[in-house]
Parts: C-alpha cells; sequence; structure tokens
C-alpha cells in the first residue's frame, strides 16, 4: 500500500481515457440517439397526421356515398317518370291511331254501302224496266223514258 | 500458495507486483547486494517499502488500462456501428449506460459544459469494471501469475489508493480548472478568501477554511472508494482462509452483495465528481 509512481500513471491514464471519450466515443452515440429521437418524434407526427387523413378520407368517402345515392335515386325517379311518359304517349298514340281505322272502316263501309245501294238502284231500274216491258209486251223506249225511270231509281 | 500461515496469506494477496528503484548496495531478501542501483521487481513486502516513491504497482496500472481499454473499445465500438434504426442488443446495453449518465448529469449539474457528461461516463464505467475484477475469486489470477514466476499480484485496481487517488486527483484538477476557467484566477482566489465569512480581516481563516474543503473533495472520493473496496477484498481473502466445501456459503452471499457495492461506489464517485464540478462552475 504504498504511494509511488502508479499515482501519476494512473491520472495520465485517466486523462487519456477521458480525452478519448469526450472526442471519439460521446459525440457519434449522442448523435445517433438524438437522430432516433427525431426519427421517433417524426414517425409519431406522421401517423397522427394519417390517422387524420383516414378520418377525412372516410368522411368525405361517406359523403360521396349519399350523394351518390342520391344522385342514383334521382335518376330512378326521372326513369320512371320518363317511363310513365312514354307509356301514356304510345296509349294516347294508339288510341287515335285506332279511332282513326274505325273512322276508316266506317268510311269504307259507308262507300261500299252508297255503292250497293246504287248498284241495287240500277239493277231495281232494269229490273223495273224488264217488268213493265213484259207487262207491256212493247218496249219501253229507255230513251224516252229514261227521265222517269231515274226517278223511280230515285225513289228507291 | 506462497504463503504459510494465514497472516502470510493475507499479507501476501495485498501486497502489489511492484516494478521500481532499488538503490546502490541494497541488501535484497534473498540476501545479494545490488551492484548499482537499478529498476526490478519487488520480491518481498520490504523490498517494495524500500523502492519508495520510484516504483510502479504493474498490476494496478496494467489492470486499470486494460479495464479503460475495454470500455473505451467496446463504446467506440458501438458509437462507431450506432445506428439511428432499431438499436441491436449491445448498443442497447450501451445507450442505456449513456443515458443514465446523461440524467445524472442533466440532474445534478448545472452550468453548460459538454465535456463533463463524456467524462462521468468514463469515471462511471472505468470505475465500475475496475471493482467488477473484485468478483473474480481472490487466488484464481494470482495463482496463474505465480505459474508465470510473479510473486506478487493484486488484480483489482481500486483496491490500490494509487488506483483511487490517481482518478481523484485527475478530478481534482478538473475542479481547479473549471474554477479558474469560469470565475478567472481571480474571481476564484476571491471565492477562497471571502467565503463563508465576507469580511477582510477574517481572510486568512476562510482561506484555511475554503483550501480545506478543496482538498477534502479528493481526499474523501479516493479514500470512499479505496476504503469500500478493500474492506470487502480483506474480507474475500478471509472467507478464503476457509476450508474450501464451505467458502462458497460465504463467498456467494458477499459477493452477491458486492455486486450492490461495486455498482454504488461506481455511482457515488461518479455523482460526488459532477457535483464537485457543478460546484466549480457556480458563481458566487
Amino acid at each position: 500500500m504504498n504511494i509511488n509512481l502508479t499515482l501519476i500513471g494512473q491520472t495520465i491514464a485517466f486523462a487519456i481515457f477521458v480525452w478519448f471519450c469526450v472526442k471519439y466515443v460521446w459525440p457519434p452515440i449522442t448523435g445517433a440517439m438524438s437522430a432516433r429521437q427525431k426519427k421517433i418524434a417524426d414517425g409519431l407526427s406522421a401517423a397522427d397526421r394519417a390517422s387524420h387523413d383516414l378520418e377525412l378520407a372516410q368522411e368525405k368517402a361517406a359523403q360521396e356515398m349519399r350523394k351518390a345515392k342520391e344522385e342514383a335515386a334521382a335518376l330512378v325517379d326521372q326513369a320512371n317518370k320518363r317511363a310513365a311518359q312514354i307509356v301514356e304517349a304510345s296509349k294516347a298514340d294508339a288510341r287515335t291511331e285506332g279511332e282513326k281505322l274505325i273512322e276508316q272502316a266506317r268510311a269504307e263501309i259507308q262507300q261500299e254501302s252508297v255503292q250497293a245501294r246504287e248498284a241495287l238502284r240500277a239493277e231495281v231500274a232494269n229490273l223495273a224496266i224488264a217488268g213493265a216491258e213484259k207487262i207491256l209486251e212493247t218496249s219501253v223506249d229507255a230513251k224516252a223514258h229514261s227521265k222517269m225511270l231515274d226517278k223511280l231509281a230515285a225513289e228507291l | 500458495m506462497a504463503a504459510d500461515t494465514p497472516v502470510e496469506y493475507i499479507k501476501h494477496h495485498l501486497q502489489n507486483l511492484t516494478y521500481g528503484k532499488l538503490p546502490e548496495s541494497y541488501e535484497r531478501a534473498d540476501g545479494t547486494v545490488m551492484e548499482e542501483a537499478s529498476w526490478t521487481f519487488a520480491r518481498t513486502a520490504g523490498e517494495a517499502t524500500d523502492m519508495g516513491f520510484m516504483a510502479f504497482h504493474v498490476d494496478t496500472l496494467g489492470w486499470s488500462i486494460a479495464m479503460g481499454v475495454l470500455f473505451l473499445g467496446l463504446f467506440r465500438f458501438v458509437a462507431k456501428r450506432a445506428t439511428t434504426d432499431v438499436p441491436g442488443g449491445l448498443q442497447n446495453g450501451v445507450e442505456i449506460v449513456f443515458e443514465f449518465v446523461q440524467n445524472l448529469v442533466r440532474d445534478s449539474f448545472n452550468g453548460r459544459n459538454p465535456v463533463i457528461a463524456p467524462l462521468a461516463m468514463t469515471i462511471f464505467v472505468w470505475i465500475f469494471l475496475m471493482n467488477s475484477l473484485k468478483l473474480i475469486p481472490v487466488d484464481f489470477i494470482p495463482q496463474i501469475a505465480h505459474f508465470l514466476g510473479l510473486e506478487y499480484f493484486k488484480i483489482v485496481p481500486t483496491t490500490d489508493p494509487n488506483g483511487t487517488f490517481g482518478i481523484s486527483i485527475g478530478v481534482f484538477l478538473l475542479i481547479l480548472f473549471y474554477s479558474a476557467k469560469v470565475k478567472g484566477v481571480g474571481g476564484f482566489a476571491k471565492e477562497l478568501s471571502f467565503t463563508p465569512f465576507n469580511h477582510w480581516a477574517l481572510i486568512p481563516f476562510n482561506l484555511v477554511l475554503e483550501i480545506l474543503g478543496l482538498i477534502i473533495k479528493p481526499l474523501s472520493l479516493a479514500l470512499r472508494l479505496f476504503g469500500n473496496m478493500y474492506a470487502g477484498e480483506v474480507v474475500f481473502i478471509l472467507i478464503a482462509l476457509l476450508p474450501f466445501w464451505i467458502q462458497w456459503s460465504l463467498s456467494v452471499p458477499w459477493a452477491i452483495f458486492h455486486i450492490l457495492v461495486i455498482t454504488l461506489q461506481a455511482f457515488i464517485f461518479t455523482i460526488l465528481t459532477i457535483v464537485y464540478l457543478s460546484q466549480a462552475h457556480e458563481e458566487h
């Protein structure tokens, strides 16, 4: 337990160790640790921001969805209305067409019945003349009596 | 074992391996007489004492430097590969020590000085490693040294007052340096002269008090560490005197207890160094 030069040797060793630690050990570790600290802080704030963004996106998505639904509903409504309109329009068309057809048919019938009456009338006139000829045994001058015959036919 | 009686055994274990200068015509333990003054290893405790101041404790210096190199090598290795990503196990361990010291300095040191934290870490880890050597069984390494022809070998540098005083003198020089740097040489002298009693007539009294207080700091640092480690070492040696089959019943609890002492003493030395240097930075 003698005090000797060891003392000075130990002091020198101590000084060198401290110098080395100050110069070469402490700074890189501090640097790495503070850099990591910053990184973690950045990461945390990024995560915060991301969750906030997610919330916003969800809200926006919900909004869009609602809007789309509304639009779809409006479209369906419109389509229904349009379809009803078309059905109405075609019904009306069909009705007028039918009426027109009926009208035409009626006109044709009318015409035909007029024609038939005309023919019948002519036939009757002829028959009447023939009958009269038989009765009189003489030929009737069709020309001379045509006025009378026409009168007769008109009366039929 | 190189000693027969318990007393000799204990003395033998408490003797450092000393390399020093023996004076001319000195009669050595084996009867030979030195023809001229020369450097040699002491063969007995008496020779080591007679070498006086011109001697080295080779074991103390060797082991303390080895521990210092181990500490710096390990930490430098980690520092060079320090990653900002997820740290590995080794880096994690180093960072725990690092943050521990950083917090100590932040809590106890009131100035701004980038040297204090690495200084504190050096002291803490170095002393911790040197103290830890105590957990190696007392006869283990001395016996190996004995086979290698070395008579004495004491591996724990902090059980040698030279070892602890060497560090505390370093701290003392730093206290003086920073006191003079922060307060100026005049300011420092003024502080020594006018505290605690601010009156010119009491300057001599103040000076004695303050200088004593200043010198007490390294003295208490070194002696506290040395005393604790030395006492623990003596107990280990005493336990080693017991029959081998019963030694474990005492040495194991004592060693476990010493895990605490080792850490605590390193911690106390570190925290007191920080406090003393903080005082050196304070202006009155």
